[in-house]
């Protein structure tokens, strides 16, 4: 059964990683096993075969030993396939004589008995040697890179990522869902710690985005389809019907001033339903594109979406010569080419309704985090004044933290703002009312650049801070001081007893999640998620922004929660790896393509089997063909074939029967 | 200078596969003419005495067909190996195991008793079963041993080439002679019949649609075939696309799907595993109630796959099955 | 029918061989080793680039070389990075299932699992689970079977010596 060509000299490398590997496996035993099997010229056990040296090594044995095919047993090849195969180039053989075995994700790290532990690297590594005997030379294919990007997402992480690039000369598409770009961030009224006003550092970059002559901005529009591979997606656009033409309108609200409907009076989204707007509209002063949108949900001028012509259009009117409002208009899908795509979707605040005993929706005056942004805003529905839904101005106000975080019945993760976002809400709450203020905390967790300073100067400020996860809200006095409020019950567990403590105002810290549609998103654009269901980064070290699709990338919160700083850096870095395509101008791609050999009888039992039409009958020869440049390498053809005539590079049939040969021959 | 010799043999077969030496009719002529035979217990009258007495590699050619499946049979597999140049597997059975192959789903014993005792055809109130010695006026015969596990011929001795098919054609035949006698030899291990799977040669071919998804799997007594339409076009399990050709499409023009008996081509190891590969992808259903739905008109996947191939596949043999061990006559 | 008894089930752990896609159940896999999760050192992984590539070949020549078991771990349905090659795999194994049991080879020797990729912990547990049910079968045992099988050939072989002819006209004995 093992039949190694004559010809073939095998050099064997296993690393230690350190300890990683050596400690849970026998590496030099390892290599003195290999070293007696058929075809093995060399092996050798070395610390870190990544490193320079390691690297050196190899070089320097495929010369001296006249080596043909090399393997390293160390780390995943989803880790350093790639630099052990340059090494092997390096040497002056074909790349793909060589052959990777996992001994660390798949062994040492997983395993706690070192003798078989040992003997699964032995194993793993005489499969992995009688398999190399069957590779192939192979050729890598370059294809070029389209240099545009697309940018999904216009919060902070998707405005920074497209200035970034457009900055640097790149053409940039900016898709936004929301009649207006700026995402969470436009709704805060300042920023931790350095109570930076959001507008003030924010709208600049809105509005640079709106003028940047590289930037294309659709608001209002959701990507509905993506095809293609690294450097050359297409990518379709829905462009939803706003009713307005945005080439005509100027944002003069002309038209706003003189609807029909003289008040606002439909729930304003931007607000959290604390204000109210008209059925024409611009969602904020600030708002980017400065284009006003009609909502036929409830504008005169349609029934129940549908136009029916029958308001007397005052708007119109107003709008005069402009001619920028367009009942007609239809959404419209367009169709774009780019090389790359950073998706920079956010997050979506924890329903704060599914913490029953917290009341939210029960009691008026408990208020979800977001809504505190807009009431102490000055462009906010009170102007800036803290005025409760019952009227009334708030002399104590309780905020209780980890709402939908850090909580096995609802999310098990720390969304990581709160703590800080509660500490400002504390402070510019105090500032507005004067109130006393409680923290029900179950951690502070303040770790950034000045935040623990920041929570200092709370104290200072003479905001309590009371830890202890708070078991409910009530409006159940027992004292007549409990009368008419809100009591909080808390363990406080630094004191060691149960508090109750009235307040007037209950402010929720809720969480952070994935957008409700981030499984769609996800399939969209070919990505995973981890369990809580952001996106999967590639790496959670050394790719935080890249996902396991070449020249997909991520930013912000859709990757998981993070606050203003993180969330620009990680902006940059995703803009910084999307350049490091569009420079290097052209993507290598793995030749693991399938192909037809001769004996192929034509039955075209292959054809409906590939998702990307790479496979044809061609009607001369009678036979399948594959198109190399639409084959993604997925293999499925190669084991369809009933009569074994497709095959794929780097996974040919003999080369996974030696391995699966090899793996057990012991 | 002496004409070379052949012999023919047969073991567990049914007689096909002689009477293709029979359909090469005239042709046969030609042959003899060659050649002479110097064994074919199905047409001539030699005792095995006479090819024992013959040298080793005396005999060119030897076209054995049928599987190996009695302590008889695996004796003069041994025996021809050692007489012959040339030992070549004949048909299905020598090639692949063939039909008697799928008796590797039972114990010996089942099938012992199924065919002695419970079979609606058997009358044999006294369970008599035959015995490897008996005694008959006052003589002492014995019979051979029914083996536990069918084989190919190749699973017993070394063999240079294979011819296939239940039974092979005579043009393959005749083909394989001409080779052989003109000094053209193949090389060793080479199966004599086109590496391309039936669909090539196939006159249904053009009808088989690039966009098949299965639906159901009509069986041939279930549905109305029609004369001219891929098989697979119309639900119809056929193991053409993945079974050699040569055979000149004979099932198929005769409005019956392929059954597979030329066996894989030598890119596959395993027939039965790829026309299962090659079907299911194809479902067109998504879930598993749907694609099991679609399944039971497949309701015997190892008769269906490995009609002719049992002991030649992957698996060879039921694996549960007792393997009752020859005990050493010492 | 119980299947094949156990050599020696004292030393025996059981091999099972996984095919697992690149992109989900791999990377599940090395999600696990970063975790530093434990579980059984009873899985030979075979990368794969989905699970569409698994060749109902692959499975039973794993079987055929001795493996106890076969686990393929492939995308969750929906999310295969190809689109549909899950499907296919998951088609295939419908009726591979069949065949397997019908030759003798119990359901649990086989497994298609989904294990995206951040499912790290679904790794330990489908590896463990099916040493555990592996164990409680025992070994498959194909190569040592095959030898087992092929010792009535080899008897005669004996039997009759190089030399070729038959020693003795005795039969054979029948067997119990």
């Amino acid at each position: 059964m093992v039949s190694i060509k004559q010809d073939i000299r095998i050099g064997f490398y296993v690393c230690h990683c350190g300890h990683n590997i050596a400690s849970m496996v026998d590496c030099p035993e390892v290599a003195s096993y290999v070293e007696k099997l058929p075809g093995v010229v060399l092996s050798r056990d070395y610390k870190y075969m990544c490193s320079d040296p390691g690297q050196e090594l190899i070089q320097k044995d495929i010369k001296e030993f006249d080596l043909n095919r090399v393997v390293v047993a160390s780390c995943s090849p989803l880790l350093h396939e790639h630099t052990f195969r340059t090494a092997v180039a390096a040497g002056g053989l074909n790349p793909f004589f060589f052959h990777m075995v996992n001994i660390r994700e798949h062994d040492s790290w997983v395993h706690t008995d070192r003798k078989e532990a040992t003997a699964k690297a032995k194993a793993l590594a005489r499969a992995a040697i009688r398999r190399v005997a069957h590779h192939k030379a192979l050729e890598v294919k370059q294809v070029p890179v389209n240099p545009d990007v697309l940018v999904v997402g216009g919060g902070i992480a998707g405005i920074h990522a497209a200035l970034t690039l457009a900055n640097a000369g790149k053409k940039v598409y900016l898709v936004e869902r929301e009649p207006s770009i700026g995402g969470h961030m436009a709704k805060f009224d300042k920023t931790f710690p350095t109570l930076d006003c959001a507008a003030c550092i924010l709208t600049p970059k809105m509005s640079s985005v709106g003028a940047h002559e590289n930037i294309t901005l659709w608001s209002y529009s959701e990507v509905v389809k993506m095809d293609g591979y690294v450097g050359n997606y297409t990518v379709m656009v829905k462009r939803k019907a706003r009713f307005i033409n945005e080439d005509l309108c100027t944002g003069c609200q002309e038209c706003v001033a003189n609807c029909i409907y003289k008040e606002p009076k439909f729930t304003d989204e931007f607000n959290e339903g604390l204000g109210k707007r008209k059925p024409v509209y611009i969602p904020f002063p600030q708002a980017t594109p400065q284009v006003v949108l009609i909502d036929p949900d409830v504008c005169l001028n349609f029934k129940r979406g549908v136009l029916t012509d029958k308001c007397k259009k005052t708007c119109v009117e107003a709008c005069g010569d402009r001619k920028a409002i367009d009942f007609k208009q239809k959404e419209q899908f367009t169709e774009i080419k780019v090389g790359t795509i950073i998706v920079a979707t956010g997050f979506q605040t924890f329903d704060a309704k599914r913490v029953l005993p917290y009341g939210y929706g029960v009691y008026p005056n408990v208020y979800t985090a977001m809504e505190v942004e807009r009431l102490v805003n000055a462009s906010g529905p009170t102007s800036g004044e803290v005025i409760l839904r019952d009227g009334r101005q708030p002399k104590a106000i309780g905020i209780i933290h980890c709402v939908g975080s850090r909580d096995k019945k609802t999310n098990r993760w720390c969304s990581r703002v709160c703590c800080m976002y509660s500490m400002k809400l504390a402070h510019l709450l105090k500032e507005h009312t004067g109130a006393e203020i409680y923290n029900f905390y179950i951690d502070i967790r303040a770790p950034g650049k000045g935040y623990e300073e920041f929570y200092d100067k709370l104290n200072e400020e003479g905001v309590h801070f009371v830890r202890g996860r708070v078991g409910e809200v009530t409006d159940w006095g027992m004292t007549p001081e409990e009368e008419g409020k809100l009591v909080i019950r808390v363990e406080d567990t630094l004191a060691g007893f149960v508090r109750r403590i009235p307040v007037d105002m209950v402010v929720l810290a809720t969480g952070l999640e994935p957008q409700a549609d981030a499984q769609d998103v996800r399939r969209l654009f070919n990505m995973s998620c981890g369990t809580e269901g952001f996106f999967l980064e590639r790496h959670p070290k050394l790719a935080p922004v890249n996902t396991f699709t070449d020249g997909i990338f991520i930013a912000g919160c859709c990757q998981g929660p993070r606050d203003i700083p993180d969330t620009v850096a990680q902006a940059g870095a995703a803009a910084a790896e999307a350049m490091v395509l569009i420079d290097k101008g052209h993507v290598e791609q793995e030749p693991n393509t399938a192909y037809v050999l001769p004996d192929c009888c034509g039955c075209k039992s292959c054809l409906p089997l590939c998702p990307y039409t790479a496979i044809t009958f061609d009607e001369a020869t009678k036979k399948a063909v594959i198109n190399e440049a639409l084959c993604k390498g997925c293999g499925t053809c190669v084991s369809s074939c009933p009569s074994g005539s497709i095959a794929q590079n780097l996974f040919e049939d003999e080369e996974v029967f030696s391995e699966i040969e090899g793996v057990l021959a012991d | 200078m002496s004409k070379p010799k052949v012999a023919f043999y047969w073991c567990a077969s049914c007689g096909g596969c002689e009477e293709t030496v029979v359909d090469l009719a005239e042709d046969i002529l030609g042959v003899v003419e060659k050649v002479d035979i110097v064994l074919w217990p199905v047409a001539m009258d030699f005792k095995y005495k006479d090819v024992q007495a013959m040298a080793d590699k005396s005999i060119f050619a030897t076209l054995l067909n049928g599987a190996i499946r009695s302590s008889e049979q695996e004796e003069m597999a041994g025996l021809l190996r050692r007489k012959s140049q040339y030992l070549i597997a004949y048909g299905s059975c020598a090639h692949l195991g063939g039909i008697p192959s799928l008796a590797n789903q039972f114990e010996r014993e089942q099938i012992l008793k199924f065919n002695y005792e419970d079979a609606p055809t058997v009358v044999n109130e006294a369970k008599v079963r035959p015995q490897l010695k008996f005694e008959e006026n006052g003589r002492h015969p014995h019979l051979p041993e029914l083996r536990n596990v069918v084989r190919s011929l190749d699973q017993v001795v070394d063999v240079d080439f294979y011819i296939p098919g239940c039974p092979p054609t005579p043009n393959l035949t005749k083909a394989a002679f001409a080779a052989l006698l003109s000094g053209q030899i193949p090389p060793k291990g080479a199966v004599l019949a086109p590496d391309t799977a039936l669909c090539e040669e196939c006159s249904r071919k053009a009808s088989k649609p690039s966009d098949i998804a299965f639906t159901e799997f009509k069986r041939t007594h279930q549905k109305l075939l029609d004369p001219a339409k891929c098989f697979l076009a119309q639900g119809v399990v056929c193991m053409g696309p993945a079974t050699r050709s040569g055979c000149g499409a004979q099932c198929t023009e005769g409005n019956m799907p392929c059954t597979g008996c030329f066996g894989p081509t030598s890119r596959v190891r395993d027939q039965g595993a790829k026309i299962l590969s090659s079907l299911c992808a194809n479902i067109e259903a998504k879930d598993e109630a749907g694609i099991n739905q679609v399944l039971e008109g497949i309701p015997d996947p190892v008769g269906t796959f490995y009609r002719y191939g049992l002991a030649k596949s992957l698996l060879r043999r039921k694996v549960n099955l007792s393997a009752n061990r020859v005990p050493s006559s010492k | 029918m119980s299947e094949l008894t156990p050599p020696s089930p004292a030393a025996w752990t059981p091999r099972i061989i996984a095919f697992f896609c690149n992109w989900c159940t791999y990377t599940a896999a090395d999600l696990a080793g970063v975790s530093r999760l434990k579980y059984a050192s009873t899985t030979r992984v075979i990368r794969l680039m989905c699970s569409g590539r698994v060749d109902p070949q692959f499975i039973l020549d794993a079987f055929r070389q001795g493996a106890d078991g076969v686990l393929i771990g492939g995308c969750h349905p929906g999310d295969c990075h190809y689109v549909e090659g899950n499907y296919k795999m998951l088609r295939r194994f419908q009726l591979l299932k069949r065949l397997l049991k019908d030759l003798g080879i119990a359901e649990q020797r086989v497994r298609l699992e989904w294990i995206s990729a951040a499912e790290g912990e679904r790794v330990k547990t489908v590896v463990n689970e099916m040493t555990a049910q592996i164990k409680a079968l025992g070994p498959l045992g194909m190569p040592q079977a095959f030898a087992t099988w092929d010792q009535e050939v080899s008897e005669l072989a004996r039997r009759t010596g190089d030399a070729g002819e038959v020693e003795s006209q005795e039969p054979v004995a029948a067997a119990k």
